[in-house]
């Protein structure tokens, strides 16, 4: 080879949802400041693999390229992440991409995060004040909670933290800590927590909250650094009192 | 969601697993640690236990049940986890593969120790410092025992820790800090415990 510097990537496919994954090699001329998407996009551009075949170009999603929107997620070097910050001067080569099976997969790199939209509706992720009149002005935030709650609104339902979960796989149906951390949130909305026992009661339906077995995977991977461990706990706290209204009764709605 | 017993079930298996076992598993390791002070001092311990009144119910009740029902429980939820230390090698992650592997492993120790003693027992056999004497003149029930006590008293002491999570006890990060070091703290006394009263017989 010449003084061309180049970027190996093994890459996993799979052409339809039930189709056999396999892989593919691919040789990238190196490029500074590149990173993953803009290498998958130079493969689309020019789609021959390593061995010099043509082949079909790699599907995967996106949409902000600036880590806010999670489209983009899939497990690159063996963790789950977003590719459009996934800089290639940081990554180990090869580089080896593959979807986060923990979701269907679509196609390539694509995969279907339908899932966690599902169980943010089940949750009610949500303040809802629809109605047939004005309501007014609901009651306001502190600052200081304004705050504290805004890190859990930056949750982009990416998928890392359930792709990095023992608990969530084909055996078992927990819904995983991204809906769980937003009842959080909409429990301590001022309007959102006039609905806080309808969330509890779902969380505590089967495949909810108790599923949790504290790995504490999710924290650790979280790209927003949502305290996800704390949620999960907060809302144990909450449910035993839940659960211990429901076993006693209360006159509290 | 349709159901709703998961929760439950899951709170009963926790509840459980510290209350009644965890206290049974703490009193039997001290009574057993009487074997320190020689013979005649553990038959004494064992042979108060064996005539506490209403013994059947006791046994039942605090330990046979509520054990059964946290072993079966706990087997289904070890075997629904996929476990991954190998991507995600964080302390956590391998307390909580750790949790599932000791639990395996303290049922087949239980489930022999069971058998070799109060079954053994039920059908007539005297339950004293010789029989452990000579269950643990063997090398290998020496170390069978050893793992096994180990191995219990891990899974209840990390057990606890994830019981004071699963209540919602321990919230922030700091006080599960607080209780990793306590819960550490628990596994060692145990073990030393334990560990004494096995070494007594040999
Ligand atoms: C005999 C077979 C046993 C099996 C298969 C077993 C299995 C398990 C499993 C898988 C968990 C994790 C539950 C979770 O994190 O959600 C667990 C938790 C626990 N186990 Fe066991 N266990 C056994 C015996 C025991 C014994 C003998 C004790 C007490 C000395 C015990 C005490 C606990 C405690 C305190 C927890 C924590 C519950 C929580 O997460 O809140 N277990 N057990
Ligand atoms: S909680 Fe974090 S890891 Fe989980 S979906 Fe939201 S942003 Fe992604
Ligand atoms: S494209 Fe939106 S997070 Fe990467």
């Amino acid at each position: 080879m010449s003084d061309k510097r180049t970027v190996r990537f093994i890459i996993s496919r799979q052409d339809t949802p039930d189709s056999a994954p396999y892989q593919e090699e691919f040789e990238l001329d190196y490029r500074p400041n590149m990173n993953v998407i803009s290498s998958l996009m130079e493969i689309r551009r020019n789609p021959v693999n390593a061995k010099g075949e043509a082949t079909t170009p790699i599907a995967w999603d996106m949409n902000c390229l600036e880590e806010v929107c999670g489209a983009c997620s899939m497990v690159i070097n063996g963790r789950p992440r977003q590719s459009c910050s996934a800089l290639v001067d940081q990554l180990e080569q090869p580089i080896r991409l593959e979807p986060m099976r923990t979701f269907p997969v679509v196609r390539d790199l694509q995969v279907d995060r339908s899932r966690m939209f599902d169980s943010l509706k089940r949750v009610k992720a949500w303040v809802p004040i629809d109605g047939t009149y004005d309501l007014g002005p609901g009651p306001r935030m502190p600052e200081k909670k304004r705050q504290w709650a805004y890190e859990l609104s930056k949750c982009m339902t990416c998928g890392v933290c359930l792709e990095a979960c023992p608990n969530v796989n084909s055996k078992s149906d927990f819904i995983g800590p991204q809906s769980l951390s937003q009842v959080r949130l909409f429990n301590a909305h001022p309007t959102g927590a006039m609905n806080k026992g309808e969330r509890l009661e779902t969380i505590m339906g089967d495949g909810g909250l108790a599923n949790c077995g504290n790995s504490q995977n999710c924290v650790q991977s979280c790209p927003k650094g949502i305290p996800l461990t704390t949620s999960i706990a907060a809302l144990n706290r909450d449910t035993s009192i839940q659960a211990f209204k429901n076993f006693f009764g209360s006159d509290q709605v | 969601m349709a159901g709703k017993q998961e929760f439950y079930w899951r709170r009963l298996h926790s509840l459980l697993g510290v209350i009644p076992v965890g206290l049974f598993l703490m009193q039997h390791l001290v009574v057993n640690h009487f074997a320190t002070g020689g013979e005649e001092s553990f038959n004494k311990a064992a042979h108060f236990m064996e005539q506490l009144p209403f013994r059947y119910f006791l046994e039942i009740f605090i330990i046979f049940l509520p054990l059964l029902f946290h072993a079966i429980y706990g087997l289904y939820i070890a075997f629904t986890a996929k476990n991954n230390i190998g991507q995600y090698g964080y302390f956590r992650n391998w307390m909580f593969m750790l949790q599932r592997v000791s639990g395996v492993i303290t049922l087949i120790f239980v489930a022999w120790h069971v058998w070799e003693t109060r079954i053994a027992a039920a059908f007539g056999a005297d339950v004293n410092f010789q029989m452990m004497e000579t269950i643990l003149s063997s090398p290998f029930m020496l170390w069978f025992y050893l793992i096994g006590v180990i191995s219990t008293t891990f899974h209840f002491a990390n057990g606890l820790w994830s019981f004071f999570v699963s209540w919602g006890i321990t919230v922030t990060p700091r006080s599960q800090v607080i209780s990793t070091y306590i819960t550490i703290g628990v596994f060692i006394a145990l073990s030393i415990v334990g560990v004494r009263a096995i070494l007594a017989f040999v």
